[in-house]
């Protein structure tokens, strides 16, 4: 098992390289000189070199890229264009609201999404898996954008349920927590029903329902645990959706979150946080994947002898 | 996909013979709501290619500033929005932008990742690997994230916008192909081919495109729709296609401010986004059962 997490991580080394390169390219990507977008549009030419010299972008480009590496590793990722405030503040900050919509959006839509899944194929082309898809198919389809429009309208603003925007206690979270994790649940009661239907195809099923044993033993035993493992790799992929899908959902609630303030942070040309924040999010969506690879090796056997 | 020849007894089959097109079409036409989602298609295609001359007024430069937030009635069928635009003619104006972006931005996607995955999985060694790992940190972004990424290099408008989507369309095109192409380029009929001595260039093309090429067409259609919502994220966020351009998902961040009063104005492109992506979802489906050879044997 070690050595299956070991070669996981050194898998990634070269990943992690060329994401590093990527985003420090960004910067140089951008159209017009980084130091004046910095230094503001009316520095005098002085300041701009100073802003230059300040930031380190006078030398050369491999310098550069090992001072920012080395920021990196710092946590440091220099000042917000816009506040004067070091990035790294301003993502402490905005961090933990992002965080926890995430995590509730993805229990609930995991939940539901495979609850759903596993009746569907259960009751094959009968009424709840013709219900269920159906509300599946109108999830993947729905943008998050325009679903969170209409519940916030029909639930904080008509209905006055919950608070329509802000994260004072736990029912600000419900509608965004909704929002996000309706797509997900979703894409995870589609793709449980498939792994599921082929699961109960498969000849030990048949040999389980031989012997005698009950439909319920059948589907919580012999099924579910080799149906889950397909599903727990689609689950890592899903956050990935999620830390994209929570930008959007951020800006419908008005959300203090990460997502916001990288939209305001492309709007203001900010690009140190934009560039922190892409970072981020990259190397959040690789750590999830590379837990999910683990459990994925402890559930399989087969995947870590290989 | 080789028409897999069932025993099954049919009228149809008994006379013709049976090329993979008619056992397609068998078994699509069985699909009633497939068939209805691709009827829409159909219908949207038309109407976003018409949309110019179908309109009943001006998408970006008619104002009636008496009808300001004007409840849907005959004059206008959706209503008017905030400026004393039709919302009627935006939809249909804004049909053509979201499909164009949906479309336009998946086909580069598939045609690049297509080419992509045949190489790579055809050649393997050092081909493959560097491919691979360019998906595997095009797959570190999570999509929209590398969307917001180039508009915020290249700057905002659709065509960055269809740009963005095309990027992240190629890894998933590349890896299903790949894929495909390693399993299939064992198999007898390509080393019969290679045998008698078909170039590189013929087999892939020839012979083990057409093999992968309906799981391509079934992720092209799912695409799609994935891609529209996207494209109208975007603008959503006010990064895609610009005022007054009446795209769908810019008409509904337009609307935000009027939700009390004039409800109509997000009610109408919300359910245009949604009702297309859904035809685009459907269709995908459709098509991946009638193509999928799995599906049968159940």
């Amino acid at each position: 098992m070690t050595r299956y997490v070991l070669s996981r991580l050194a898998g990634l080394v070269p990943t992690l390289f060329l994401i590093g390169v990527l985003v420090f390219l960004f910067v140089h990507l951008l159209p017009g000189d980084p130091a004046r977008l910095a230094a503001g549009p009316d520095a005098t030419p002085e300041t701009v070199a100073l802003v230059r010299k300040d930031l380190g972008l006078d030398r050369t480009i491999p310098q550069q890229f090992v001072r920012f590496v080395d920021g990196v590793l710092h946590w440091n990722f220099g000042r917000s264009l816009s506040t004067k405030r070091p990035v790294a503040e301003e993502i402490a900050e905005r961090f933990m609201p992002t965080f926890w919509l995430t995590v509730w959006s993805m229990a609930w839509s995991v939940t539901f999404g495979m609850a759903i899944g596993v009746a569907s194929a259960v009751w094959r082309n009968r009424w709840p898996d013709r219900l269920g898809m159906t509300l599946a198919v109108s999830g993947i389809s729905f943008p998050a954008f325009a679903l969170g429009m209409v519940l916030m309208q029909v639930f904080a603003v008509d209905l006055g349920w919950v608070p329509a925007v802000g994260n004072d206690d736990w029912r600000g979270y419900i509608l965004p927590s909704l929002t996000l994790g309706a797509a997900v649940a979703a894409i995870m009661a589609r793709f449980t029903r498939s792994s599921f239907v082929d699961i109960l195809g498969e000849d030990f099923v048949r040999t389980a329902r031989a012997k005698g044993l009950d439909e319920r033993h059948v589907v919580i035993k012999h099924a579910m645990r080799n149906a889950l493992i397909p599903v727990v790799t689609m689950m890592g992929l899903q956050f990935g959706f999620l830390l994209g899908g929570s930008i959007v959902v951020e800006k419908v609630f008005n959300w203090p979150g990460l997502g916001r303030l990288l939209v305001d942070a492309v709007d203001m040309r900010d690009y140190p946080v934009i560039q922190a924040l892409v970072l981020l999010f990259s190397l959040e969506f690789i750590a999830i994947n590379l837990v999910v690879d683990v459990l994925y090796g402890l559930i399989n056997p087969a995947i870590r002898f290989r | 996909m080789n028409a897999t020849l069932a025993p099954a007894i049919d009228d149809a089959a008994a006379e013709h013979v049976r090329t993979p097109w008619s056992e397609f079409w068998r078994k699509f036409r069985q699909q009633k709501v497939a068939l209805v989602a691709a009827v829409f298609v159909a219908l949207l295609v038309v109407v976003a290619v018409a949309a110019p001359w179908i309109v009943p007024y001006d998408a970006e430069n008619y104002f009636d500033y008496d009808a300001l937030n004007a409840p849907p009635s005959l004059a206008h069928f959706f209503g008017v929005d905030s400026l004393g635009r039709d919302i009627f003619s935006r939809i249909l104006m804004g049909a053509r932008i979201s499909l164009a972006a949906g479309f336009i931005s998946v086909a580069v996607g598939a045609v690049i990742g297509t080419l992509l995955g045949l190489l790579s999985g055809y050649y393997e060694g050092w081909t493959d690997r560097i491919v691979m790992r360019i998906c595997d940190v095009l797959f570190a972004f999570p999509g929209i994230l590398l969307a917001i990424g180039i508009v915020a290099i290249l700057g905002g408008g659709m065509a960055n916008v269809i740009a963005a989507v095309a990027i992240f369309s190629v890894p998933t095109f590349a890896r299903l192909v790949r894929g495909n192409t390693l399993a299939l380029k064992h198999l007898t009929y390509i080393e019969a081919a290679r045998s008698l001595g078909a170039s590189d260039r013929t087999i892939l093309l020839r012979h083990v495109l057409p093999g992968t090429i309906s799981a391509v067409v079934v992720y092209f259609s799912l695409r799609i729709g994935t891609s529209i919502i996207t494209a109208a994220s975007l603008s959503f966020l006010g990064m895609g296609a610009q005022p007054p351009t009446p795209e769908w998902g810019a008409m509904l961040d337009a609307a935000r401010s009027d939700m009390l009063t004039a409800p109509h104005e997000a009610i109408f492109p919300a359910l245009a986004i949604f009702l297309t992506v859904l035809a685009f979802n459907l269709l995908g489906d459709g098509l991946r059962d009638a193509l999928d050879p799995k599906i049968e044997r159940q």
